[in-house]
Parts: structure tokens; sequence; C-alpha cells
């Protein structure tokens, strides 16, 4: 499992005058968060495992502008968004895969106004698309039969329409799914959208992310299943708020596909 | 004298539609206030939008009970206006059931309407008790306080009111048609109002025609009265949700809208060759925008304007909203109602100052919507996911937000810090750019 796994960046595929099949867009927390940071690499192990020729920006890639955007910097945010343009088209980039849903939601609904025009997927759809071409397996293992609950983000559910494709995911796994009070359209947030993620909340009677993880503890699950970075951490702090941090696990789809593989 | 009735009739029914075109004007008037907004295109997508949503009422059964008591309410309503018809040319023409001649099919006809007007009935006032009685939170938050809470009242009552009328009138005709006096042929069936007869068998047939005449004017007067109580009320609903429907977002709840004018501004600032005239000779010097975002209703476009009017203040957005479940001050339906009581004050400025706005030293925001509430909302979409007639609270927020930072720079201190983290390296935590791939050295 130690096999040292290699990241190229698509600087060096130009260099060597090659072309991706696809572009993972990393996004800050998968870079930078060290939580999020283990996402990163889970996937990345999936791409690989399927054989899937990706590359990354690296050091040239930039906040998408999301939460500047949500905060209503829209400056800041087109400054972003445009810089990020630049750099994908200066690649001639096609196909976009990324693990966040904000940076997916961005790229995906908001650049082509801007002159960006990519096909854009979520990691669960591309895991999907892999799947169903039978680049990549997916079954039981580890969590066969356990309590599952999937947390929607806003930003791949309500905000794109996605409430399917980590769920056939989980289910591949074998898993129980079970739903949570508030799910699919019409589920909770986190509590990190639009920007709260950097800010203190205003005041109230209860942090958002302890109401979801109240909402999900209510299901019983062996882990709380999520399909974005920003949720993961609110519902890992949540679960730890709740002193449940040992015996309740959050995890990234992409994370338990591989921890169900052993990668 | 023989026309009397028919001529105070016509003036009543003239002096209301009279009044309520008068009033539709001031609406329209006030919604042209907001700023334009492209919703004319996809006509055909738009229109089948309206009949799923706003006609068929799509989204209401996400609540089972009151989505149910609704549609019932709804129905009965719409149908019952084909009675209405008849009554209004009745009144006009001096007739007395001039569909009669229908038949059966009158006798069908009226005997639905009777049916729908019960169960009417009985929805009202389960309304009422779901309202008044039980303690269902989203009728109990503080925006609903005072009026809003009395309207929601006011037309329980009215439709009350209005049923039994329209059965004691149909009773009172049903007697008289038993008793064959003249002028009350057989026609119709009455399933629900015979039940009134032991009521009244006993009365003579003059005192039965007062009485029936009586619930026949009063039941119009009432009707009319109620068509122009809707430009007060949250009732406008019934004939704006279908505007506010066809008009709605079509695209992605995700995609926020990019304001062109920033575009422009940061094309030229990433491009130093750009010829600075050649970028602005393309768009309209309007598109220049006086200010960034909204402070006031004005700041807004037409489309928001018409949903601040069109909320029927049910609060299935706040019921939904994160924020104000976890007992912040933000609620999207009061964004709504802020939105419709601010833009009413600016109309009645207009009206006082024969259309010349006089300052009044107030906005929308501070004087009705405050940053706090701004500043709860994670942009999740559940409030516009939950709204059953196409409301989006969601992008006024936007609009305000971008108010306070790109004319104030007025946002929370962290967020500013987390911005200029993105200005200078691309993230909003201090790392450096250069370490984005970090994360690979360390091995995956
Ligand atoms: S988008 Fe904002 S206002 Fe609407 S439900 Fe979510 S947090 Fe509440
Ligand atoms: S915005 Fe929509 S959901 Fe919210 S109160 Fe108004 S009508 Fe109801």
């Amino acid at each position: 499992m130690s096999e040292q796994i290699s990241v190229p960046t698509m600087a060096q595929y130009m260099a060597e005058n090659k072309k991706p099949e696809v572009l993972f867009w990393v996004g800050c927390a998968g870079s930078f968060d060290d939580r999020a940071k283990k996402i990163t690499k889970a996937f990345v192990k999936l791409l690989h495992k399927a054989g899937v020729d990706f590359a990354v920006l690296g050091a040239e890639e930039g906040c998408t502008g999301d939460p500047a955007k949500r905060a209503g910097n829209e400056f800041l945010f087109q400054m972003q968004a445009m810089t990020n343009i630049e750099v994908m088209n200066a690649y001639e980039i096609e196909k976009v895969v990324t693990a966040c849903p904000h940076c997916f939601n961005t790229i995906k609904n908001e650049y082509p106004e801007l002159g960006g025009n990519y096909q854009v997927m979520h990691h669960t759809q591309f895991l999907k698309s892999l799947l169903n071409e039978g680049r990549l397996k997916v079954e039981g293992g580890k969590y066969k039969g356990k309590r599952i609950t999937f947390h929607d983000p806003c930003y791949l559910g309500r905000a794109n329409d996605e409430y399917e494709a980590p769920r056939d995911l989980l289910r591949k796994l074998e898993v129980e799914l079970v739903e949570m009070k508030s799910c699919k359209s019409r589920g909770l947030c986190c509590g990190a959208g639009g920007a709260q993620m950097f800010k203190d909340a205003e005041k109230g009677d209860k942090e958002v992310n302890i109401h979801r993880t109240e909402e999900a503890l209510e299901t019983k699950p062996d882990v709380v299943a999520a399909g974005c970075p920003f949720c993961n951490t609110m519902m890992s702090d949540g679960v730890k708020n709740k002193e449940k941090e040992d015996s309740i696990e959050v995890l990234d789809v992409a994370e338990m596909i591989a921890n169900a593989e052993d990668l | 004298m023989q026309y009397l009735p028919q001529i105070i009739f016509l003036l009543a029914f003239s002096a209301a539609v009279l009044f309520f075109v008068k009033n539709v004007k001031q609406l329209r008037r006030n919604i042209l206030l907001g700023k334009d907004v492209e919703r004319k295109d996809k006509k055909q997508e738009r229109f089948k939008k309206m009949m799923r949503v706003a006609l068929g009422q799509s989204k209401m059964l996400t609540r089972p009970i009151a989505g149910f008591l609704h549609v019932i309410v709804y129905v009965g309503f719409v149908i019952i206006n084909i009675e209405v018809l008849e009554i209004i040319i009745d009144g006009i023409a001096g007739t007395h059931r001039v569909f009669s001649f229908l038949g059966p099919v009158y006798n069908f006809l009226i005997g639905s309407f009777e049916i729908l007007a019960f169960l009417v009935l009985l929805s009202v006032i389960i309304f009422w008790i779901r309202r008044n009685v039980m303690n269902i939170k989203r009728f109990l938050s503080k925006e609903l306080k005072g009026w809003p809470k009395n309207d929601a009242n006011y037309i329980l009552y009215f439709e009350v009111v209005l049923m039994l009328l329209f059965l004691t009138m149909n009773a009172a005709d049903y007697q008289l048609q038993l008793n064959e006096y003249q002028g009350y042929v057989e026609a119709g069936a009455y399933p629900i109002s015979q039940f009134i007869l032991p009521l009244i068998e006993n009365m003579s047939n003059p005192s039965l025609v007062v009485l029936e005449r009586s619930a026949w004017w009063a039941h119009i007067i009432g009707i009319l009265i109620f068509l122009n109580y809707l430009y007060y009320s949250k009732h406008l609903h019934i004939l704006l949700a279908f505007p506010n429907v066809y008009y709605s977002n079509l695209e992605q709840k995700g995609r926020f809208k990019n304001l062109a004018s920033v575009t422009n501004e940061v094309k030229l600032m990433m491009d130093p060759n750009a010829d600075p005239f050649a970028e602005f000779a393309e768009d309209d010097a309007e598109e220049i925008p006086e200010k960034f975002g909204a402070s006031d209703v004005t700041d807004l476009n037409w489309f928001q304007l018409l949903s601040s009017y069109t909320c029927t203040e049910c609060g299935r957005c706040t019921s939904e909203c994160p924020a104000n479940q976890t007992g912040k001050k933000l609620s999207p339906r009061k964004i709504m109602m802020d939105t419709r009581d601010r833009l009413e004050e600016v109309g009645l400025n207009l009206n006082k100052n024969k259309g010349e706005f006089q300052d009044d030293g107030k906005q929308l925001l501070d004087d009705y919507i405050s940053r706090e509430e701004l500043w709860a909302c994670t942009t999740c979409n559940a409030c516009v996911e939950a709204c059953p007639i196409g409301i989006d609270p969601l992008s006024i927020i936007m609009d305000m937000r971008q108010y306070l930072v790109m004319e104030q720079s007025a946002a929370p201190s962290e967020l500013n810090n987390a911005m200029s983290n993105i200005e200078n390296n691309a993230a909003p935590w201090p790392y450096n750019q250069q370490d984005r791939l970090k994360w690979a050295e360390e091995g995956v």
C-alpha cells in the first residue's frame, strides 16, 4: 500500500506535450486542510486504481472565489475566476473533477459566463461514471451492513440537483443507508456555506452544525457520510461536541470506497 | 323603479372594478421601480412551470396536511367563481339563475359548488385552529405579530361568511322552489343547503324572498370587497403567484448572477493592453451602475419586488432555514415582508409627492433589515426550495451583502481576513500558494 502514486501537474503534462483525461481541481480545503487532505488522497488513490489519467494545477490553482462571492465581494470573485479561467484555458482543459461542491458549483455554473466552459463533475459523479464504465469496482468490504447516513451538501444537492450519485455509491458498498429527517432537497445545511466557514456565527441558541449533527445522530449511524470537505469539518466538530467521535466516524464517500478496498 | 336593483348593482360593481384597477396600476408602478432583469426568455418552459407550480400547486404537498387543505380551498375558490359569473350576469341583466336552462348540468354544477363550499368551510375552520390554537412554530414568529396575523384571520372569517351566505342563499331559494313561489323555477341541486331547510321552512314566502335577496346581495358585495381587500393583504398571492412563478429563476439554484459591470472592470485590470473606451463602448452607459448591490428597494430588480407582493407569509422558507432554526435573527419570510413594507412606503411617498420620491431618510438596509440578519445566511437555498410560489429571498440577501461589502467595506472582520487571504495568496487561509501541492509531496 505504500506504493508512491505520482500526482502530475498540468505544467509537467504540457512540457511532455500530453493532455490528461481530466483535471482534478483540488480546492483550497483539499490542498491545505489536514482533514480534507485525506479526502484528496483517498480520491487520488481511486483515480489511480481506476487508471484515470489525471493532472492537477498545483501552485497554479487558486481559490475559485466562491467564499468571496457569497460574502458579497463580486470583485474579488471575478478576479479569482478570471485568473483561474485564464490558466485553465491556456491548458485547454475540457473536463474538471473536484471533491468540493463549492468549487464544483462555481466552476460549473458561474465560470461559463466569464469565459470558462468545461465539463465539470463532482467526484461522486465521476466515481459513479467510472463504476458504470467498469473501470472501478466498488463493493461491500469493510462497511457492508453498517448503518450510514448521508449528509447532502447544499451546493451538490439543492444547488445542482444531484442527490443520487453519492447514494448510489454507498449502496454499492452494501451499507444500510438511513436517511435523516431532512434530506435530499430538504436537507439541512451544515452551517459552513455562504462564507460562514470563515466567520463566527451570529447570535442564536445553537450552532447550525450541532443542530445538523443531532439530526444525524437520531439515525444511530455508524458513519456519517459526507461529500464536501466543509460539511466534513462541520459534522466532525459536531460529533466531537457530542462526544461520539469514538463510535461514529465522519467520512467522505471517496474515503469510504478507498477504505473498503483497503487502498 | 323596476330597474333600481340593476342600477345599484352596476354602480357597486363598476366602483369595485375601478378601485381594483387603480390598485393594480399602483402595484405595477411600484414593482417597476425595480431594476430590469432578463426573465422574458424561455416562454414555453416558464409557462409549463407556471402550470405545474402555480396552477398545479406542486410544491404545496411537501407539507401534506396544510397542502391538502389549501388545495381544497383553492379549488373551491376557483370553481365557485363560475357561480359568481352567474351572479354578476343576473345582477346586471335582472335575471334569476340565468344558467338554469342548462338543466342537469346546472344541477350538477350547483351541487358541486355546495359540496365545495362545505369543504372550504371545514378547511378554513381547521386553518383557523392551526393558526390560533395549535402552537405551530411558523405561525408564531415575531414578524407575524400585529397586522400580518390579523390579516390572515380576517381572510378566514371572510371566507366563512361568504360560504355561509352562499349556502343560505341557496337554502332560501330551494325552499321557495319547493313552495312553487313565482319567479323561483325549480333548478339546481342542494346537497348541503337542504340541511338548512328545517330552520327556515316555517317562514313565509315574502320573508324567504327577503332572506334569499339579502344573502345574494351580501354575498356579491362581500366578494367585491374581498377583491379590493387583496391589495392590502398577503392574499395578493392568489393573483400574483402566477406571474411570480412564470418569471421565477430557471437557472440552477447554485448559480448566482455575475455582475456585468464588475466583469468589465476586472477585464480592464487584468489586461493592461485593453482599450478602456472600446470596452465601455460595447455596453450602454446605463449598464455602469451608480452603486453595487442593494441598500434600498429601488436597487432590487422588478422580479424581487413582484415577489415581495406575492409572498403569502406562509413561513415555509423560514421553517427550513438553518439560521432561523438555530435561533438566529434571520428569517427569509421577514426579508420578503420587509421588502414589501418598504416598497409600500416608497409607493405612498410617490403618491404624496406627485410621483417624485422625496428623501425620507430611510432605506431597506438597517431601517428594515439588519446586518445581523444578512450575515447569518449560509446561502443554502433551503428557503428558495421551500417556497411554493417561486420566491427567492436569498437573492435579496446577496444583493444587500454586495452593497455592504463593495460599497461600505462593512464585512465582519473575520471575513475581511479571509478575503484578504484570497487576494494575497489565493486561499481563504494564510497559506502560501506555492504550497498547494504539498499534500502530494507528503505521499498519497
Ligand atoms: S439561503 Fe439563507 S435565508 Fe435561505 S434558508 Fe438558507 S440560510 Fe436561510
Ligand atoms: S417567501 Fe415563499 S415560503 Fe416564504 S413566506 Fe413567502 S410565500 Fe411562504
